[in-house]
């Protein structure tokens, strides 16, 4: 499958060679575990492994969950109610399942700004940054319609507010948002179907997995430095290379203990921290909480819909050109989605051919400030649209979109980069070799 | 085996075209059912039309019903709340239409926003224009009539946008008196 010159399984007993023959299953495991992996890769390349346990635990805590759950709008609250004081164990189920989807956002964030990185999206690696891309918005349309399905108040607001963005596009809006609902509003047509697709889209998400998996065992893993493993033969490979199993199942498993161990200190003594008290109120569609905020990994981008507001120049200059047919509600909708559309496409927004930023001087300070600036768009969106929020949060819109369309399309040009290892192994003997650390 | 040259008009390209043809219409037919199935079922659409019973309602208040879904916010205004609203006429407006379905087409002045010509009942969709959200009303927002706490839009006594994100003025549905105290909405 890799690219990368390797040993292959080689059926031994009998009944190994009968099925090889016939199915060449076991091949194709040993092959995906045993694939040469850059003996380099810092403690940053751990959170693929955790977005595979995040993706196992919901969905083996949701199965169970929905054994319990009633989606209708009189029982919804009640039955969720039941699953936290009747159902055994049903509490922590629940608070797993709950903490679980923050835990799967982190760990995508993380993952996604260390490939913006270390440019993990650079040729050949653009599919398998597009594939999580997609994997990133169904994670997205997941979590959104599961707040939805307690049918608390956050919940019902939430899936006002989220289907009420489609109800902005010029024209068909109405039509769509009406078909999204099942009705003029949000109500049981909207909860049932929402559980019916919440109950999908992670299967969709596991298929797309294996694909993004496929991808990047067959171009081979970025590195911390970006440089390619050698091709050329065999031994050249073992030189940069180690098997994934054991050398790094382990380290990952090491790194996800220590995570877990975090991760079940909030499930167990504050499972409630990253949720809002007005879910604990039965959903009520005549009163709206006086703060809707979404679950904080959605913040970021509902700053950017907030940001772009009627009283903006730029607003007002679409507004005027299109004649009015792009408003200000629109214009923060297509700045919302254009925010994740822009970063999909920073394959080909990047024209450096430098692929870490570990030898980009400049790019490496435009990239810490687009970090902290998601950062601070995170804490704009959690705060009410007054004051001097809703400008904080233009000024870290128009920072998101100048770092895809101005910065990173420039860098390439006038940058000039630092010099770098000719290989991984020489990358590997500065950091971990006898130098750096003297033998016993 | 190649036949370039005399390729066209064919039984057996009939064939595929037809095949072809057949198949996408099937595949349309079934992919529209499950398409449409998601669309608003019977019982939703026949909740049309309701009347309501104001006359409890006294000067000064708000009555909220349900309606489609959506709260609809049934005011019966102040004269000094009807005096801010028409002095506010000349004022430049966010939507300078009415958004008055019962009177399509006409702007935004007060006179086309109410019910009666007096200006006494105000029948508005208790829904903010820009996402969704049920405004705050009883005199709330800089402009004295209602608030949107998701995102800051303030309506006036009208139930015109004023200042914030929303694009329009809160609609106000099909409605009229059948008799001295029932107003029917829809």
């Amino acid at each position: 499958m890799s690219g990368i010159p390797h040993d292959h399984y080689e059926p031994k007993t009998g009944i190994e060679r009968w099925l090889h023959r016939r199915l060449p299953i076991v091949g194709l495991l040993y092959d995906t575990l045993m694939i040469p992996t850059p003996k380099n890769l810092n403690w940053w390349w751990i959170w693929g492994i955790v977005l595979a346990f995040c993706l196992v635990l919901q969905i083996a805590t949701g199965i169970v969950l929905a054994m319990h759950y009633t989606p209708h709008v009189d029982l919804a609250f009640a039955s969720v109610e039941h699953i936290m004081r009747n159902v055994n164990g049903g509490y922590m189920l629940r608070y797993l399942h709950a903490n679980g989807a923050s835990l799967f956002f982190l760990a995508v964030y993380i993952h996604i700004f260390r490939g913006l990185y270390y440019g993990s999206y650079k040729a050949p690696r653009e599919v398998t940054w597009i594939i999580g891309m997609l994997i990133y918005l169904c994670m997205m349309g997941t979590a959104f319609m599961g707040y939805v399905l307690p049918w608390g108040q956050m919940s019902f607001w939430g899936a006002t507010v989220i289907t009420g963005l489609f109800g902005a596009i010029p024209g068909i809006g109405p039509d769509i948002q009406t078909w999204l609902l099942g009705g003029p509003a949000v109500d049981n047509a909207t909860l049932n179907r929402f559980f019916s697709l919440h109950y999908l889209l992670p299967f969709v998400i596991a298929a797309l997995v294996i694909v993004h998996i496929w991808a990047f065992h067959h171009t081979g893993n970025n590195n911390p430095t970006g440089i390619e493993v050698r091709r050329t033969s065999k031994e050249e490979a073992e030189r940069d290379t180690l098997p994934f199993w054991p050398y790094f199942v382990i380290k990952d498993l090491f790194a996800m203990a220590l995570i877990l161990v975090v991760f079940f200190a909030i499930v167990g003594f504050m499972p409630n921290y990253l949720g809002h008290p007005d879910n604990y109120i039965e959903a009520n569609a005549l009163a709206t909480p006086a703060h809707i905020v979404p679950e904080w990994y959605f913040l970021p981008f509902y700053a950017i819909l907030r940001a772009f507001t009627a009283d903006v120049w730029l607003v007002q200059l679409v507004s005027f050109v299109t004649f009015g047919i792009i408003d200000a509600k629109f214009f923060g909708v297509i700045a919302m989605f254009g925010a994740i559309i822009v970063m999909a496409l920073v394959p080909w927004l990047d024209t450096s051919r430098v692929r870490s930023g570990r030898y980009r001087p400049q790019f490496k300070w435009w990239f810490w400030i687009f970090a902290v600036n998601f950062v601070v768009l995170t804490w704009a969106g959690a705060m009410p649209a007054e004051g001097i929020y809703p400008y904080i949060s233009l000024v870290g819109a128009a920072y998101w979109f100048a770092y895809f369309l101005v910065i990173l399309p420039l860098l390439g040009v006038i940058e000039k980069p630092e010099p770098m290892p000719a290989t991984i192994e020489e990358d590997f003997n500065d950091h971990y070799g006898p130098k750096a650390h003297p033998a016993e | 085996m190649s036949h370039a040259d005399d390729h066209a008009g064919t039984r057996r390209d009939f064939l595929y075209y037809a095949t072809a043809g057949a198949g996408a219409v099937a595949a349309g037919a079934a992919g529209w059912t499950l398409i449409n199935q998601m669309n608003p079922s019977a019982d939703v659409q026949a909740l049309a039309s309701i009347q309501v019973d104001v006359s409890s309602v006294t000067e000064g208040t708000q009555l909220t019903v349900k309606w489609l879904g959506k709260p609809v916010f049934i005011r019966r205004r102040t004269q000094e709340e009807i005096d801010t609203a028409r002095a506010d006429d000349g004022a430049t407006m966010i939507d300078p239409n009415s958004q008055n379905a019962n009177k399509p087409g006409t702007n935004s002045d007060d006179i086309n926003r109410s019910l009666d010509e007096a200006g006494e009942w105000l029948v508005q969709i208790g829904v903010c224009t820009h996402l969704g959200c049920v405004p705050i009303g009883d005199g709330a927002g800089d402009f004295g009539g209602w608030f949107c706490p998701c995102h800051g839009s303030h309506y006036d006594t009208s139930g015109r946008i004023r200042r914030g994100p929303a694009p329009e003025n809160m609609h106000v549905p099909v409605a009229e008196f059948v008799n001295e105290t029932t107003i029917q909405l829809g």
